[in-house]
This record gives structure tokens, sequence and C-alpha cells, in this order.
């Protein structure tokens, strides 16, 4: 898991630029647009081949919207996406149909993503059988597929999706998201609806298997702990912005943003030395119809100072490292906030 | 963890068979068809349908009698007549002859235009549904121009432009029926169709008819098939109060809903023989409902 950080001078495998969602909130009877919901704004982000990138961030912040325009199951507004270098749906880039056979998601919900009435082996089939494989040849590399996620399929390809426990039904997700052999792996709050100890020997699963197909990771989730357990590199949402992205230690260590900072210092922990006195954040996220102003955060910022309101701050590099990148005024130095430039306050 | 070991206690089936089990879809039908021998219900009441099928199509086998021939000596004779088990009609017409005959004309004036209204009203429905947006607006907003009219008032205005007969009253009830069929395929489809796993499918880079055959279908089919057969004893109503009118099957055709028309007046001599004709009609019926709803649940796979 770790690594990471030697290829992250490599060309990226997934690169996205400027992604940006915004869902028109509509009513009466003339369906007159009446807001924005701003639900991905002008993300950017890279994924090195071979890595794992966690993203965090409050429920609404963007991140399974961001998953969707990946797969392009929503239509982005603008902004691009290019895998192994080249724009999907551009001119004489890959189509649609290339970019899903490399990039596949694995929904929270591991019941209402398979088919009630179909045998689990027969959806973990259909992903080659839609892409030419015979029905028998699909069949057989379902069975090897539930074979990698500890599902015997001799016990199991002719079940349906009722006959299974939760873990059971998510082990066969991943395998319907491995048939058609894909690079990246989105994995949408895989483990969010499990319990603990089955969710434990599914991130395992996950682990083994990205090593075994040789996988680059999207995990996405709320769960701190799990995405620490997982990822290399972290990247932290707030209201459909990017505020903080870079190496998970690093992150954990030293986070630079308040917002990173609030949600680490929000985690439990085990540790009756470090317990959580009071709540550095309060209250929900606003309403992303009308973000605030310049940087988003700040209405639940403890520093927010003029200039919060009036600049939206830029995600940049910090001055040391340069992998980690932050969108506040306060990391870097000359943006007119009394803090800025310093590490920040203690 | 994930390697599972080979060695169990319990005695299992080898892989090979189990996956050659697994690629012929485990007997789907098979299975399906046992749980339809557990429902006792369900297959009297199949039995039930049958006979009444049956007994309409080997009519001439069944009865010496012409279902034609009139008699002013022998009218509404009551149930139990030498000659006449179930009776006469009021012009002396052997009621069984008339009931076995006249099943020809019912079932399919009740199963035809259901028939042709769920080829099309399924096919717009689950169209509209999965395409969503434009397309479903169009379809929707177009079949809402039809539930303007009531329906038999719908089937009348049709026949009466066409004229009367038993293809116009078919082609007219099947316009009738393609609006629910439409509403309630329409329905099913975009509640499934927001499923996650049509969404993983789509992902899959799977194509639309392939999705559409795998996942969609399966899916939809059951309750809009419960639906379409609950309309069956409709049609049926509908096609004999079209004969009533004048714009349906006409006399001296034996047909139920027309013989329970005709037989109405003869209620205050002979009430027993005049109710004969709407017990079939509420027999078939119930019959259809019954084995529709029986056999959606022995498709169920998740009961």
């Amino acid at each position: 898991m770790s690594g990471a950080s030697s290829r992250l001078s490599g060309p990226p495998l997934l690169s996205v630029r400027r992604l940006t969602k915004h869902f028109p909130v509509r009513g009466g009877i003339f369906k007159r647009t009446h807001g924005v919901v701003q639900a991905v704004d002008a993300v950017s982000f890279d994924v090195q081949p071979g890595e794992t990138l966690g993203i965090v961030g409050e429920s609404g912040c963007g991140k399974s919207t961001t998953a969707r325009l990946l797969m392009r199951l929503t239509e982005p507004d603008s902004g691009e996406v290019m895998f192994d270098g080249e724009q999907i749906g551009g001119r004489g880039g890959p189509s649609l149909r290339t970019l899903r056979r490399n990039i596949q998601m694995v929904f929270q919900d591991s019941y209402a993503s398979l088919n009630p009435r179909l045998p689990v082996g027969m959806s973990v089939a259909y992903g080659p059988f839609a892409h030419g494989l015979r029905r028998a040849e699909a069949l057989d590399r379902a069975a090897t597929l539930l074979e990698a996620v500890g599902l015997e399929p001799a016990l199991y390809a002719d079940r349906y999706p009722h006959e299974l426990s939760g873990g059971q039904r998510q082990r066969v997700n991943v395998a319907r998201a491995l048939a058609i052999e894909p690079r990246v792996v989105i994995l949408d709050e895989a483990v969010s609806a499990l319990d603990k100890s089955v969710a434990a020997q599914v991130l395992n699963l996950l682990v083994e298997l990205k090593e075994r197909f040789r996988l680059t990771y999207l995990f996405i989730s709320h769960d701190l702990g799990v995405v620490r357990y997982l990822s290399d590199r972290v990247l932290v949402m707030y209201l459909g912005k990017v505020v903080e992205v870079g190496p998970v230690a690093e992150v954990w260590e030293h986070p630079r943003h308040p917002y990173t900072r609030a949600l680490l210092a929000a985690m439990p922990t085990m540790d009756p030395s470090r317990r959580t006195t009071e709540a550095l954040l309060t209250g929900d996220p606003p309403n992303p119809i009308n973000p605030p102003s310049g940087c988003r955060f700040r209405t639940r910022c403890r520093f927010a100072e003029d200039v919060c309101a009036r600049h939206e701050p830029p995600l940049q590099s910090s001055a040391d490292l340069r992998d980690h990148a932050i969108a506040c005024h306060m990391v870097h130095a000359g943006t007119g906030h009394s803090l800025a430039g310093t590490s920040g306050p203690a | 963890m994930v390697s599972t070991s080979s060695e169990t206690l319990l005695t299992l089936p080898t892989p090979d068979a189990a996956l050659t089990r697994a690629r012929h879809g485990r007997g789907y039908w098979k299975n399906v068809w046992r749980r339809l021998a557990e429902d006792r219900i369900t297959i009297a009441v199949m039995l039930v349908l049958i006979a009444i099928i049956l007994s309409a199509v080997l009519a001439p086998y069944l009865t010496p009698h012409d279902p034609m021939k009139t008699s002013v000596f022998a009218r509404l004779k009551p149930i139990g007549t030498a000659g006449h088990w179930l009776g006469t009609d009021e012009i002396g017409r052997d009621l069984w002859a008339r009931m076995v005959y006249g099943g020809r004309l019912s079932l399919l004036c009740g199963v035809l235009p259901v028939a042709l209204a769920l080829v099309v009203g399924g096919t717009l429905g689950v169209v509209a549904g999965y395409a969503g947006g434009v397309v479903n607006s169009a379809i929707m907003r177009s079949i809402d121009v039809l539930y303007a009219f009531p329906s038999i008032l719908l089937a009348i205005a049709i026949c009466g432009i066409l004229g009367s007969g038993i293809r116009n009253t078919i082609l007219a009830l099947s316009v009738t029926f393609i609006p629910p069929l439409v509403r309630i395929s329409e329905a099913v489809t975009t509640q499934v169709r927001s499923l996650d796993f049509v969404e993983a499918a789509r992902a899959s880079g799977s194509g639309t008819a392939l999705l559409l055959r795998y996942h969609v279908l399966n899916n939809v089919l059951g309750p809009i098939l419960v639906y379409a057969t609950s309309l069956i004893s409709i049609s049926i109503i509908l096609a004999s109060g079209l004969s009533f009118l004048g714009l349906g099957v006409s006399p001296p055709n034996p047909e139920w809903g027309l013989m329970l028309n005709n037989l109405r007046p003869a209620i205050w001599v002979n009430p027993v023989v005049a109710a004969l004709p709407g017990v079939m009609i509420f027999l078939t019926s119930m019959c259809f409902n019954l084995t529709s709803d029986g056999i959606r649940q022995a498709m169920d796979v998740r009961l």
C-alpha cells in the first residue's frame, strides 16, 4: 500500500480536469429553473496506475456524483476525463464503451445492485457476455471470478441474490465489476453498508484482488479509518470542491485545510489522551444550491476572514511538498489572509 | 479467507456437475413448475380453465344439438329437462349447446384484445419507461388523450365508426386496453430502470437490447401480465355490452354476453337458466385472474 510516491512522477492512468456537474432545480407548473445544485464544481485530480485514491467528505459533497461522472452514468456539464493519456469521447480518442471496459464500479447497496431475478453467476457473466463472449465462456469466467472473491462457484453460481448474505452479495458485486477486466475500479461506499467484521473481510479481499489483478482503486467512503487503511493518497471534498489532496500519511499527520483537520479530529480515537473535547465542526454544510462566495467552507471555518469571502482559494501544492495540494488562503503565501503562508494555526 | 477450502465434510455436488447445472440456468422453468405443482388452488383453477377452453374447442362433440336451432314448443325449459339437461332459452335453443359454442366467441373476445393490447401497449410502455425524457413525455401524453374518454365510450365510438362485427369489436377493445397497459408498464419500467443493477449493467458497456432482455423485461413482465389477465374478464363483459348495443356479435350467434342480455327478461320465469351465461363469465374471469396470480407467484424467485 505504500510506495505509491515512487510512481507519482509517471503519467497518470486517469486524469480529471475541471469536471463539473450542476443539477438544475426545477419547480412550479412551467418547470422553471429555480436554482442550480453545484454537485461537482471544477474538480481536477489524477489517479496514478496501481494506486488507491481515497475520496472522503460529508454526505452530499459530490463524492458519488464524481464517481457517476467518471463512469458516464451521468453526463458531465463540462470538463474532461483522460484515460491513459487519451480523452474519453473526444475525436479519435477511446469510445465510451472502451471507457466502461476499463473502469468499473461497485455500488453501496449490495442488494439493489444485483438483478433479483438472475442467478448471481449470470449477473457476473453478464458483462463479458455483453462484450461478445459466448454464454458458456462467460459463465466459465464468472465461475473463475466467484472463486477469486472467495465464493465456491459450485455452491453459489446458481443462487439468487436474496439467498446470499450482505457480505456474499458484495463479493458477487466485486466479481461482477472485475469480470470485464477493468483497470480501474471505483468503490462507492462499497463496504459502508456491511457490518464491521464482514466489511473487514471484504476490505482484505479488495487488497488481495488489487495485487492479483493489478488494479487501480478509487475508494469513496465517509469512513476515515477505512480510507486510511486502504488508500495511498486521499482527496477531501467539500460541497463539490476538492479542498485537499495528498498522500494519506501526510494528510493524516499534517492536515492543512481546516476542514480536513475538523474531519480528522472528529474521528473516534482509542487513545484516551486524544479524546475529542470540542466539536471543531458544527452544523450542516450550507445549501449547495447557493454555496457561499469565495471559499465554500468559510461559513463553518473558525479562521474565516474577508479574503475568504472575496476570493475562491485555488487548489495549490504546498510549498514544502509537491504532491500535497490544499485549497485554503491560510496555506499559501501572499493571499491576504492574516495567517497566510504560515503552516496555519497551531 | 479468500481461498475456500475444498475439503469439506459435507457431501457437496462436484464442481463440474454444478457448473453444468448453472450453465443451464438451474432449470429455472423446472423450478417454477415444481412450485406451481405445490400450489393446489392454482392447479385446480387451471384445470377448470382448461376444461372451459376445451369445451369451447370441442363444442360439436359435446352436444348433439345445433346452437342455432329454435323450437317454439321447448321455450325456457328448466334445468334437467330430458334432452336439454341445462334447459332451453327464450326461443327454445338448447342452452348447453349455446354455452359451449358461446365460449368460442367469448374467449376470443376476452383473450385476443388483451393480447393485442399487451403487445402494443406493453412495448410502448417499456420504451417510454426505459427511454424517459422527451420520448416518455411524447408517448405518455398521447396516451393521456385516449384516457380522456371512458373506456366503454371509446369502444362504442370505434365500433360505431368501423361498423359492427366480431373483428371490429376485437379491434375496438384492443384500442381501449392500450392506455392502461401503457401506463402500467411505463410505471414498473421507470421503477426498475433507476435501480442500481440496471445502472451497473449500463456501466458494463452493455447494449440497450441485451440490457432490456436480461435486466428489465424479466423484472417488469410479472406485474404487467397479472394486470393484463385482469383485463380479460373486463374484455368479455365489454364485448357483451357491445353485442347488446348491436355493435358486436350479432344474434343469433351464441356469445355469453349476448345470451345474458337476451335471457334477461326471462329472469322472472326461469332465473337459474337466465343466470347461467353470467356464471360462465364470472367463472372464466375468476379462473384467469387466479391462474395468473398463481403463475406470477411461482415465477417470483424471491418468494
